[in-house]
């Protein structure tokens, strides 16, 4: 055969036809699952930056969940396994995220994965999660929009989150409302469910701002605010940036008295990293604050405080969720177990054991919550949480009893989301809706 | 604030994406001034940079972490010592100026003929410098104390700005004005300068070009030591702060060419132009923007506004 730059080409492309499915397409979905034998530790990966911009607030999610672990394990484990962690520190960077979360699937054969706080870091992962059917517990809010079969979250949706703050902001403080988030997807979303609570409460939205993940130049956008004069701030900055705004906005001569920020990240870590001064008389939403005055929740803080995890010296609603996300795990896994026999529990079946999984007020410091079965979020009671000056909360007001979670409530002709996928209003079930 | 009667407008149109926008000159007026305490911080940050660029010809990469340094000073004095913040702030540059001037005789004056290698040097001194702030002070964040008058708005006629951000344009003036006359008006700038047109030369001449070169280092490091001082109030205090920082530097000091009065010049107009992006459009595209022109300036112009000296390295 003559060697041409046709035939060349011809003779690789069939090469490349030929070797591509047995290289590169698994034989069957759940080859590359993690495998439990009895007695063997039960290996779960722990993905959070402990590094950079994002470290506040997920390094205290990694040093919760190391405690919930040791919690679970010194009362006997799971079915008479331990759990065995494999932490890493994702650097806040999302690249790292994807090649991590590979690594822990495909080398050190995990089970399920807790890990990720911002949802760009969360979509960076899902691909890799849900090609190889393993799980990802989500421990933090997000905006919903999404109708994935691998994924088990226990914060808040966004139609769970601003639900009640819009309307009591706009009760106490006025209609007039300026809107700052960081530039990604959550606080994108976040915002349009908020826009919607706003109309219903009869507010007014003055101005949009955005700035960017990590920034911490907030001249421009508190110059905008200046100008537009709201009678309070609905912000989804998220991060060391969260930090920055605070700062600036007092050192900008704001007052929270007059015109308070109302935000949907604003926990207990955030306000010590600021300082207290800086936090004091803003507002926050969220399932859980340090200072919720139940046992479960005393005994928490007081267990983790005095742990060698809880060196920082607050609990946080994050903390909370993750905490929570580990004890779902741990009642799934009985439930697979019970159900299928400890060697045959795979990532997909503890994800179908979550269905319905209920955390009574004995084990979840936030209080009696309960993972949907349809969509496997979480029904909670959110909070509204006004700063003190020593940068603790006090409650102010909680839901009259739990909301649901509903991923596609802005979107209804998306359809409703199910365990098998997103239900289209025609009846077409489309799964892996990212 | 209650605008007063004659709020005068002028009507500046914008058609960005289709969506026009008039604009008061009185928010106009504030984001220039907005725009020269962005400016500030941009040529606080790139100072110490310049002056260690400019000199030595090397490329600190350590360089926000001696920003960082100097966030951690003013915080270990106010938490450890109760000293008060203004003192901090002189604390800073002498401590972060003592570590500068430790890293250069232990390291950096081997390293003058090899301009690459101070590079990887100077990067592995960042990551030594992280991580150790990491072991002694724990990762979680730390914050700086400033005193309540700091915390307040200063207004002019419907113009306004924090008292802190005047605070730190002040600083950036006084810093300037000491360096310009260290540089120019001291026996010490006439070798520094001399040292930088030609080294070998300036030696026959029996000046101890080590010697310049280390307070150079020392005084570049101090510098950033101040800046993290002022910066750590704006900010959070974390032991990776500084890499933030370092790309602002970097801008600043490569659009400027490495001389003093350049970085004075690529401050204020990156400072004012993201300053009026950010008005007319929002902050996400206003440094989308200041990126492109950076780089479509430097394709014409490689080497910066003001060039430091004949030579090139």
């Amino acid at each position: 055969m003559k060697f041409s730059r046709r035939n060349f080409l011809k003779n690789s492309a069939m090469v490349g036809a030929l070797a591509a499915p047995s290289i590169w397409i698994p034989q069957s979905r759940g080859a590359w699952g993690a495998t439990l034998t009895e007695g063997e530790p039960i290996k779960v990966g722990v993905l959070f930056s402990l590094t950079g911009s994002l470290a506040v607030p997920e390094e205290d999610s990694t040093l919760v969940m190391q405690y919930a672990i040791d919690e679970i394990n010194a009362a006997g484990g799971i079915a008479g396994s331990q759990i065995e962690p494999v932490i890493i520190d994702a650097k806040s960077d999302f690249g790292v995220y994807t090649e991590k979360a590979r690594e822990l699937i495909l080398r050190d054969k995990v089970i399920s994965i807790f890990g990720c706080y911002t949802s760009a870091s969360r979509k960076a992962i899902l691909p890799t999660v849900m090609d190889r059917d393993n799980l990802l517990f989500y421990p933090t809010c997000y905006e919903g929009a999404e109708c994935v079969q691998n994924i088990v979250c226990t914060g808040p949706l966004a139609n769970q989150h601003s639900k009640d703050l819009i309307p009591f902001m706009v009760e106490n403080y006025g209609k007039r409302v300026f809107f700052v988030g960081s530039n990604y997807v959550w606080p994108k979303e976040s915002n349009k469910n908020a826009k919607i609570w706003l109309e219903n409460a009869g507010g007014e939205l003055l101005g949009e701002e955005y700035i960017p993940l990590g920034d911490s130049e907030f001249g421009p956008v508190l110059g905008k605010i200046r100008e537009a004069q709201p009678d309070f701030i609905f912000s989804t900055v998220v991060g060391a940036s969260d930090i920055a705004f605070h700062r600036q906005f007092k050192q900008a001569g704001f007052s929270a008295e007059t015109m308070p920020i109302a935000s949907l990240t604003t926990g207990e870590i955030e306000t010590k990293a600021m300082g207290a001064e800086y936090g004091a008389g803003h507002y926050t939403s969220a399932p859980y604050f340090q200072a919720l005055d139940n046992p479960t929740n005393q005994k928490f803080v007081e267990g983790f405080l005095s742990s060698p995890y809880g060196k920082n010296g607050v609990t946080h609603y994050n903390m909370a969720e993750t905490y929570n996300s580990a004890y779902v795990f741990k009642a799934a896994m009985e439930k697979a177990i019970a159900d299928h026999g400890f060697n045959e529990v795979t990532s997909m079946r503890l994800r179908d054991a979550c269905a319905g999984i209920k955390l009574s007020a004995d084990i979840s410091p936030e209080g009696e919550t309960w993972i949907d079965e349809d969509n496997f979020n979480t029904w909670l009671v959110p909070k509204i949480g006004h700063c003190q000056s020593d940068g603790s909360f006090k409650i102010v007001k909680e839901a009259a009893e739990h909301v649901a979670p509903d991923p596609f409530s802005i979107y209804p002709d998306a359809g409703t989301c199910r365990a098998n996928g997103l239900v289209a209003p025609d009846g077409t079930v489309r799964t892996d809706v990212i | 604030m209650v605008a007063g009667p004659a709020r005068h407008h002028i009507t500046v149109c914008v058609n960005f994406g289709g969506h026009e926008m008039d604009i008061s000159s009185i928010a106009f007026a504030n984001s220039l001034i907005l725009g020269l305490s962005i400016a500030s911080i941009f040529f606080v940050a790139a100072l110490g940079l310049t002056i260690i660029y400019g000199t030595a010809g090397v490329i600190n990469m350590a360089h926000g972490e001696f920003i960082m340094l100097g966030a951690y000073t003013v915080y270990a004095m106010q938490t450890f010592l109760g000293v008060p913040y203004f003192l901090c702030i002189p604390a800073a540059f002498i401590v972060v100026g003592a570590i500068g001037f430790a890293v250069e005789k232990s390291l950096i004056r081997y390293l003058y003929e090899r301009p690459l290698d101070t590079l990887l040097a100077t990067w592995g001194v960042s990551l030594i410098l992280i991580q150790g702030t990491r072991l002694i002070f724990g990762s979680e964040p730390k914050f700086v104390q400033i005193p309540s008058f700091l915390s307040s708005n200063v207004e002019v006629g419907g113009l306004s700005l924090g008292a802190f951000r005047i605070f730190i344009i002040l600083m950036a003036l006084a810093l300037a004005a000491s360096v310009w006359f260290i540089f120019y008006r001291s026996d010490f700038g006439i070798k520094i300068r001399a040292v930088t047109q030609n080294r070998e030369m300036a030696a026959s001449f029996g000046i101890n070009s080590g010697q310049v070169y280390s307070f150079t280092f020392a005084l570049g490091a101090g510098l950033a030591g101040v800046a993290g001082a002022l910066f750590g109030a704006l900010n959070i205090v974390l032991p990776t702060m500084g890499i933030e920082y370092v790309v602002e530097a970097f801008l600043t000091v490569i659009t400027g060419g490495g001389a003093l009065m350049g970085s004075a010049i690529a401050s204020l107009a990156i400072g004012e132009w993201q300053s009026i992006f950010a008005l007319v459009t929002n902050s996400t595209f206003a440094q989308f923007m200041i990126f492109v022109l950076i780089v479509v300036f430097l394709r014409f112009r490689p080497e910066g506004l003001i060039s430091a000296s004949g030579k090139r390295r």
